[in-house]
This record gives structure tokens, C-alpha cells and sequence, in this order.
């Protein structure tokens, strides 16, 4: 190989929004090496300064069309925190069963539509369509059944319509619970398949310890709700984040970065897999243990592995949430609770497919937005990634030029990133640790 | 019949109207099929500068945008505008409402002459728009319509009339009888009154209609005890650059 090397991967293909990769080395050493994210920004934090509380929802969904269910629930969540509104319990399992199913769409999309071409050596999915047509249908599957299932509880899969502060505008019927129930049965053997298939990937051997950060919670695998908690053993209140996250601008990206005391993080399946393994239903355990996939894990590639363990997962916890939910009936009196507007401050926070996401609202005593802050997952990873391709690079630096971009490409692209999603907020640092 | 070479293209937005293209699922093998996909940077790595069609999400709010919408435009022969963003600006202009440099303030602080942010607009400021996938996001089943239509070198029909027609199709309750506000009245239909169905109020993501019956909705809001101020931060949702939807014809 080459001594030297100037590579620009410009835009990056294959991820959520607009990231250039530059990476130049020279006698071998790593001279310049950033994730550039001259994604346009966007101003959320403006846009919804003056806004009711009952359009906060309706706003940040429009951040990022793949995760505006997180947005959503990180939003009402926020404005419930601030409005001292408690929902029903019935409205919370409805929200965590949405939930999952953005995951499971997410998780799809990103698996086997944008991070598997790579191994199959294919520039996207396309190809896969004539050589792999099984799988190519599977993932398509997947995908409609959880979308599917969006629709019939939010109203719509991207943007979602019924999920508001203080509940649902409208309820699923009982019969369309049970048709979810028998959908998401459906999905098992193409779950068993798609295991044969991923077992077959040469995922690359790739270690760096880094700190994992996700939400945590005593029961659940947390996606909707949790504490805040990292692999370096503290946890805290979702509402205390600023005493552990800050954000700060660099010159050459439109979104923040962040960290934690100096040191850079990662969000996203990986982390939750590190911090919440006990909490994955057994089926999710024998597929992560099928795949090599043991926490803690520090290769990054292997987010791919925990995304689809956590496609199993969100099926079986699915099919647990509906049958409590039919238990008990669904209850049109608790589908909405009353909101009167007042001044408060609410932190919202919950796990997007990519990891963390806050939102931090407060209104004014007519319900009146004054100031929101907004974190965001690809945000938080974008220090870890560049420390990652750093300790990659001279692991490889004796391939060719085209391998190496491949692999730096790969190791983004592992992360999911959603540029969209992060360019509207500085660098993000965790702090006072 | 030769396949016409489509280039998908996201400006600033949320991705959901690609997303939307990706959740085609029942119809997205017959779709890679009937059309070649030359460019989709966020689903396939090569890419090609030659295209007849494009399909364009988002606004455009930066300088750098524009030099992208205007190359477009000289490559594409005919541009589909996808999504309430690239048709008329969609949630983005409420930065506009905001104003730009008290935006970019409050975001940036005093690292805010870094960002390259220009004021919002909709495509068509810059480029030739032939057609509206409008809404947010918008319905895919009319994105493939008006694909279809395309190869076949016809006139795609988008609907013209008010979402109260879908509405009263579907059977719901006027959602003003539930104490919520609504847009349906003057609004573009083609959604399939989505968000009345759901007891939700239209917020005319798919802008207005030609003609609008605004005394029918002024009619409607006095009933209720309500005015035109009452629903105009609803409509500002999607609508704030000024005048755009009422002007848009197909």
C-alpha cells in the first residue's frame, strides 16, 4: 500500500442524512481524521420557542422521519414532566408497543438495507434482490408488520398522529390488537432465517473499550423509559442529564458532539445490549448467543448483531404487552387525561433506534414554550466514531486504499448514524463525573 | 420500454418522505423494476449525474443547497417535489417566523458565523417543479401514482378538493364537535383525511386547495366561537412561507 493516503468519502451513502468521512495519513501516521457533517441545520430549539404544549409533539416529530415515534414519546414525555400530567397505565403499554415497532422498522431498515450489502461485497440492497431474494423479502416483511402495526396504533408509521401529551386521540379496537398479536407471530420464521443468514457474516474482529450510555430500568429492557446509566457504574434520574452531559460546537459539523468528564461514549443497540443483557426476553438471549454476541461487547461492528437481537426482542415483548393490554380491556376513559396548562420545566428521555435522546422543555404558565434543549443520539457518537476510526486505522493501514475506506465506511455506518436527526444541535460532552 | 433513470435527492427534512419511497414495501420490488434508481445516497453507494426524473425532499436553507437544486434542475427533465418541506417549506419555515439570525443565535451562540444558514424556501423558488407529492409526510401511494404516470407520459390527478370530502367519506364525527380545530375545510385532500381520522384536527400539511371556500371555514369557526387568528398558528405550521400554498397548481 501507499504511504500516504487522502480519502473523502463525500457524502458518505448509505446513512440517515449528509456525513463526509476525510481521513488523511501520511508516512503512515493519521494526520486528519473527521466525520464532517455539513448536513444543513435546522433550528428546533427556535422553531418551537412561543409554541403550545400541544404542538411540541406535533413539531419534533419532524426531526427525523425513521425515529419520529422516539421524538414523539421523548416530547410528550418532556411536556408531561413539565405539566405534572400523569398518563394511564393503559396509554403507557399502547406507547411502549409502538415503540418497539419503530424499533423493529428501524432496526430492519438499517440491518439488512444498509449495513448488510457491505458484507455481501454490493454497493446496496439492489443486487441482493436477484441473488438473495429470500432475504431481500424478509427484511421487506419485517418491515410492513411493524409499520403496519404504527398505523393501526399511531395513525400513521412515519409522524405518528393518536400518540400525544396525555394519551391516545383515539384507541385501537380490541380485534385490531389481536390481528397485531397474530401478525407479529408470523414473524418468527423469518426470525430463524434471518439468524442462519447473519451467522454466515464475517463481522470484522475490532475492539476498542469505550463508555456505553443508555437508559436502564429494573424490569424492562428500557427503551421508553429508564434511568440513565453507564458501564462505568453511575446511574442517574433522567431529569439530572446536565449533571452528566454537556454539548459544544466544533467548526467542522452542524451538530454538537458530546462527553462525559473528557471521556467519549456511545449510544445506541450496542450500549443498551451492554448495560441491559439480563433484562432481553430468553428467546432474545439464545439469538444474541447464537451470534457470538456476549455483554460486554467493545466491537462497535456488532451494533449491527444487537439491533437484530433487538428485533427479537421487541417481537416477544410485543406479544407479552398485547396480552396485558387485552387482560385487562381497553378503557376509553383512560385513553386521555385532562391537561391544564402551567409553567414547568419536564425532561423527556428515551432510547431512539440510535441511542439516547432527550428532550428538555419549559413553559410558561399559559403552556407556552420559553426554551427547549434537544439531544440527540448520532450527536453523542460522533467523538466515539472518530476515536474508533483512529484506533482502526493503523490496525489496517497495510491494505489498500479501497479497504481501508470500506472498513472506515463499515465503522460508521455500524453506528447508524442519523444525521438528519443530529444537525440541529452542537457537540454534546458528558461532564462531572 | 426503456426505464427512465430516477434520481432521489434529500435537501433539508426529516428523510420520512425517502422513508416513505422504503415503506412501499408491497410495491417497492415492482417499483425498482419499473425504474432505474441512479442515485439515492442514502440507500445505494454509486451514483450517476445522468437522470430523467428527480425526486426532490426537503427545502432549501442553505447555500450550498441551492448550487445542488440548481444543478438538478439543469440535469432532470421533469422534478417531482416530495413532501410538505420541498413543496412549500414545509415545518422549516418556522425558522423563518423566527428570524434567521435570532435563530442562529439561540442555537449557535457565538459560534453562529460558522453555520451556513440561509432563509427557508421550497424548490420551486429555485427550479421548475412539474409535480406535488405534497403533504407531511406524504401519501406514498401518490408518489408511486405519479411515477406511474410518468412512464406512462400521462397527467397525474391530484386531488383538488377539500379533506372534509374524504372526511365525510370515511364516516368520522366533524372533530370541531369534539372541541378540536381543523383545517379540513380549505384544505388539499388526498391523505385520506389521516388525522380527522384519528380525532385529530388537519393541520393542511398538503397546503390549500385552488379555490378554497374560506367563508365555509370562517362559516364553521363562528359556529365554534373561534376565528381566522385562532387557527392561523395551526395553518402557520406548514404554510409560513408566505403565499406559497395558495398559489400551487399541478
Amino acid at each position: 500500500m501507499a504511504d500516504n493516503l487522502n480519502i473523502e468519502v463525500a457524502p458518505l451513502p448509505r446513512v440517515e442524512g449528509h456525513g463526509d468521512l476525510v481521513l488523511n495519513v501520511k508516512n503512515k501516521k493519521i494526520e486528519k481524521l473527521i466525520f464532517r457533517i455539513p448536513e444543513s441545520p435546522r433550528f428546533f430549539e427556535a422553531m418551537l420557542v412561543g409554541r403550545k404544549y400541544d404542538e411540541s409533539s406535533h413539531i419534533t416529530s419532524r426531526i427525523c422521519g425513521i425515529c419520529s415515534v422516539a421524538h414523539t414519546c421523548a416530547s410528550i414525555k418532556a411536556t408531561e414532566k413539565a405539566l405534572g400530567i400523569k398518563p394511564s397505565e393503559q396509554t403507557i403499554k399502547l406507547r411502549k408497543l409502538i415503540y418497539h415497532h419503530e424499533n423493529i422498522q428501524s432496526n430492519v431498515l438499517h440491518v439488512y438495507f444498509l449495513a448488510v450489502p457491505d458484507f455481501f461485497g454490493v454497493g446496496s440492497v439492489i443486487p441482493l434482490i436477484e441473488t438473495y431474494p429470500e432475504v431481500v423479502n424478509i427484511a421487506l416483511r419485517t418491515k410492513k408488520m411493524a409499520n403496519d402495526i404504527m398505523r393501526i396504533i399511531g395513525g400513521r408509521a412515519v409522524h405518528p398522529i393518536r400518540t400525544v401529551a396525555g394519551g391516545f386521540t383515539k384507541l385501537p379496537t380490541e380485534e385490531e390488537m389481536i390481528r397485531m398479536k397474530e401478525m407479529l407471530k408470523l414473524c418468527y420464521p423469518d426470525l430463524e432465517k434471518s439468524l442462519e443468514v447473519l451467522k454466515t457474516l464475517d463481522i470484522p474482529d475490532f475492539e476498542r473499550k469505550t463508555e456505553y450510555i443508555s437508559l436502564s430500568d429494573p424490569v424492562d429492557y428500557a427503551l421508553y423509559d429508564g434511568n440513565i446509566k453507564s458501564t462505568d457504574g453511575w446511574e442517574i434520574d433522567d431529569q439530572d442529564y446536565l449533571d452528566n452531559i454537556s454539548e459544544k460546537v466544533v467548526q467542522y459539523s452542524t451538530a454538537k458532539h458530546c462527553w462525559t468528564g473528557g471521556n467519549v461514549f456511545m449510544v445506541g443497540a450496542l450500549a443498551r445490549f451492554n448495560n441491559n443483557y439480563k433484562r432481553l426476553t430468553d428467546n432474545a438471549k439464545r439469538y444474541a448467543d447464537e451470534l457470538g454476541l456476549k455483554a460486554p461487547c467493545h466491537n462497535t461492528f456488532m451494533n449491527n448483531i444487537a439491533q437484530f437481537v433487538e428485533i427479537v426482542h421487541s417481537v416477544d415483548d410485543s406479544i407479552r404487552l398485547i396480552d396485558e393490554i387485552l387482560e385487562k380491556g381497553l378503557d376509553e376513559d383512560k385513553a386521555m387525561v385532562d391537561i391544564k396548562p402551567k409553567a414547568g420545566r419536564g425532561v423527556g428521555v428515551v432510547e431512539a433506534p440510535r441511542g439516547l435522546l432527550i428532550h428538555d422543555y419549559t413553559y410558561n404558565d399559559k403552556g407556552k414554550m420559553e426554551k427547549a434543549n434537544l439531544i440527540i443520539p448520532t450527536g453523542m457518537n460522533y467523538a466515539n466514531m472518530e476515536e474508533d476510526m483512529n484506533a482502526l486505522v493503523p490496525t489496517i493501514i497495510n491494505k489498500s486504499e479501497d479497504e481501508i475506506k470500506l472498513a472506515c465506511e463499515m465503522l460508521i455506518r455500524a453506528y447508524d448514524p442519523c444525521i438528519s436527526c443530529s444537525t440541529h444541535f452542537l457537540n454534546v460532552k458528558l461532564v462531572n463525573k | 420500454m426503456n426505464k427512465p433513470k430516477v434520481g432521489i435527492f434529500g435537501f433539508t427534512g426529516c428523510g420520512g418522505c425517502q422513508l416513505e419511497i422504503l415503506n412501499l414495501e408491497d410495491q417497492l420490488l415492482d417499483l425498482v423494476n419499473a425504474i432505474e434508481i441512479v442515485h439515492f445516497t442514502e440507500l445505494i453507494t454509486e451514483y450517476s449525474d445522468t437522470y430523467e426524473i428527480a425526486l426532490v425532499e426537503g427545502s432549501i436553507t442553505t447555500k450550498h443547497g441551492v448550487e445542488r437544486i440548481k444543478k438538478i434542475g439543469d440535469i432532470a427533465k421533469t422534478i417531482v417535489a416530495i413532501g410538505a418541506c420541498a413543496v412549500s417549506g414545509g415545518l422549516n419555515c418556522l425558522k423563518n417566523l423566527y428570524g434567521l439570525e435570532k435563530a442562529k443565535e439561540l442555537v449557535y451562540g457565538d459560534k453562529k458565523d460558522w453555520i451556513d444558514s440561509i432563509e427557508v424556501k421550497p424548490i420551486d423558488e429555485y427550479v421548475k417543479v412539474d409535480y406535488y407529492a405534497r403533504g407531511c409526510p406524504p401519501n406514498r401511494f401518490e408518489i408511486v401514482d405519479i411515477i406511474r404516470f410518468l412512464i406512462l407520459g400521462r397527467k397525474p390527478e391530484i386531488p383538488n378538493y377539500p379533506v372534509c370530502i374524504e372526511c365525510k367519506k370515511n364516516g368520522n364525527t366533524c372533530v370541531y364537535e369534539l372541541g378540536i380545530t381543523c383545517l379540513g375545510p380549505i384544505s388539499r385532500a388526498g391523505c385520506n383525511s389521516w388525522c380527522p381520522n384519528s380525532a385529530s384536527g388537519c393541520e393542511a400539511c398538503r397546503g390549500v386547495i385552488d379555490n378554497p371556500n374560506v367563508n365555509a371555514q370562517k362559516d364553521l369557526l363562528a359556529e365554534y366561537g373561534l376565528t381566522v387568528e385562532d387557527i392561523m398558528k395551526q395553518f402557520n405550521l406548514y404554510n409560513a412561507c408566505k403565499g406559497k400554498t395558495i398559489e400551487k397548481k399541478n
